[in-house]
């Protein structure tokens, strides 16, 4: 098993890589971690003539956390945004998810934006980016835009990036105070891809669930969000009525039936690990609600703007 | 008989690595995996290749210290770190034994503490996966140096073993640390 031959370039600059991609991004793919990458390549899944490895671009590897989003460069490793504290501080979900992704080694080199980019729909971390509203960064050498996560995945391991764009980053937008997150999945054996995942947020004010929703992995064929707010709002936290919400689960996603899980069980989890989650995020909720109304503390009121940003990026234009 | 002589030669590019703090340079394909680079170009065959995508472990390597797969990153993206192999784990301690002149000091490869961990406790059997278990255990310990079984568990848990059942490893992992604090020195 080894890759197919290809052209390996390696730019010190975005820009130099986006000209490197106008002139072969047809035929070329770029290389960040590799971790899906070079095993498609090794496989000879695809077999492009142009690998445009980004590891030695300057100023993609930084996390950066603001007052409505974690934002990541595209050469930031799940590893580094996993153990990153403030990211984890304002946004549980993050680590909750990403330790689920493969193996620690695997962390240490794949990144977070080429998982998003690779929009695999048994990938972790673009339910995560769905369930924060999040979005994309792109660059071409004709411009930038910004594509938020319901636009960004297409289909299954396919994205709305164009031959010539690269993913240069991708912002995890933050809930609004008061919210609790969790995040589950089912695999055959650790470190493998989920049977089923769910990744929940419930958020609760003055007592009262005033919204949940719940992102899927590997039962969907992109990452949606199933708006749980209509069923649950309005109840206790700790009341909620989860089996209705597994119900309502298990009758939105679609799974495949494969060598290691039928479909009909595949949606059995979903209904159980939604329930699971949303109690989870219900619960953890609660402890937010009260630190979010007696403390002023940075995660208060970096929460407060919520993830608005995204929306209005949702139909971003080229620059 | 007639000698086939090839027209479609690969383009090579030459390719310099920082292995075990020695600068080697040679001659490979772009396509060349890290992997492959070290067993074909370098000799250095203590790094196994076993499933090629990832998920076995028995070709991890440190890169600046942290394991990553060797069969998922290309010699050439490689040039830029320092990688250590199986073949650099062992220590070098200062020996002024009986066979020495007087005032002369050899310096005497040592197991390191998880190889030493690896044979007390049994921790493998044909040995396949070893090197990919020691390089992964090595940098976990550096971070980690007090683990619980649980947490020796979760630390090998993405590399695979054929033989053991792995109950020796985890034992091996406990042994590390504790040779390590005997030493005093990290794993």
């Amino acid at each position: 098993m080894k890759p197919s031959t290809f052209v390996h370039h390696a730019p010190r600059s975005v820009d130099e890589a986006l000209a490197v991609l106008a002139e072969f991004g047809h035929d070329g793919k770029v290389l960040a971690g590799g971790q899906s990458l070079i095993p498609i390549l090794n496989m000879r899944l695809a077999s492009p003539g142009h690998l445009v490895d980004i590891n030695r671009v300057a100023g993609l590897a930084s996390v950066e956390v603001t007052a409505d989003a974690v934002h990541i460069g595209a050469l930031v490793r799940h590893a580094q945004l996993e153990h990153h504290a403030a990211a984890f501080a304002h946004l549980p979900l993050l680590r909750q998810a990403l330790v689920n992704v493969a193996h620690p080694v695997i962390r240490n080199r794949g990144t977070t934006v080429g998982s998003i980019a690779h929009a695999d729909p048994s990938g972790e971390m673009p339910a995560v980016l769905a369930l924060t509203s999040g979005y994309v960064d792109l660059a071409s050498s004709r411009g930038t835009r910004t594509v938020a996560a319901r636009d960004f995945f297409l289909g299954a391991l396919e994205s709305c990036l164009a031959e010539d764009e690269m993913a240069t980053g991708a912002s995890f937008g933050f809930f609004p105070p008061g919210t609790g997150m969790a995040f589950a999945e089912s695999t055959r054996r650790h470190g493998d891809y989920a049977l089923a995942g769910v990744a929940a947020a419930v958020t609760v004010l003055d007592g009262l669930i005033t919204s949940a929703r719940a992102s899927f992995v590997s039962v969907t064929p992109t990452p949606d969000v199933l708006d749980l707010s209509e069923l649950l709002a309005g109840n206790a936290p700790e009341e909620g009525d989860w089996a209705k919400a597994a119900e309502l689960a298990r009758e939105h996603v679609d799974p495949d039936a494969d060598i290691h899980a039928s479909a009909e069980y595949r949606r059995m989890l979903v209904g159980v690990l939604t329930a699971r989650v949303l109690a989870e995020a219900a619960s953890s909720a609660i402890t937010a609600s009260v630190s979010a109304t007696t403390t002023t503390t940075a995660t208060t009121t970096a929460t407060a703007t919520g993830p608005a940003r995204s929306s209005a990026n949702a139909d971003a234009t080229r620059a | 008989m007639t000698e086939t002589i090839r027209t479609d030669a690969e383009p090579l590019v030459e390719i310099t690595l920082h292995v075990n703090g020695v600068k080697h340079t040679a001659a490979a394909p772009t396509r060349r995996l890290l992997s492959d680079f070290l067993r074909h170009e370098l000799r250095l065959t203590g790094t196994h290749v076993g499933c090629e995508h990832g998920v076995c472990g028995a070709c991890t390597v440190l890169v600046d210290g942290t394991p990553m797969r060797s069969c998922l990153m290309f010699a050439v993206t490689a040039q830029d770190y320092e990688i250590t192999t199986v073949e650099g784990l062992a220590e070098h301690v200062e020996d002024s034994g009986n066979g020495n002149p007087p005032g002369a000091i050899t310096i005497m490869p040592t197991m390191s503490p998880v190889q030493q961990a690896f044979i007390e406790c049994h921790g493998l059997q044909c040995g396949f996966c070893t090197p990919g278990f020691l390089t992964t255990i090595t940098a976990y310990l550096r971070e980690n140096p007090d683990p619980t079984e649980t947490e020796a568990r979760e630390a090998i848990s993405g590399n695979l073993c054929r033989c053991t059942g792995y109950q020796n490893i985890v034992k091996s992992v406990i042994r590390a640390a504790e040779i390590a604090k005997e030493r005093g020195v990290g794993a």
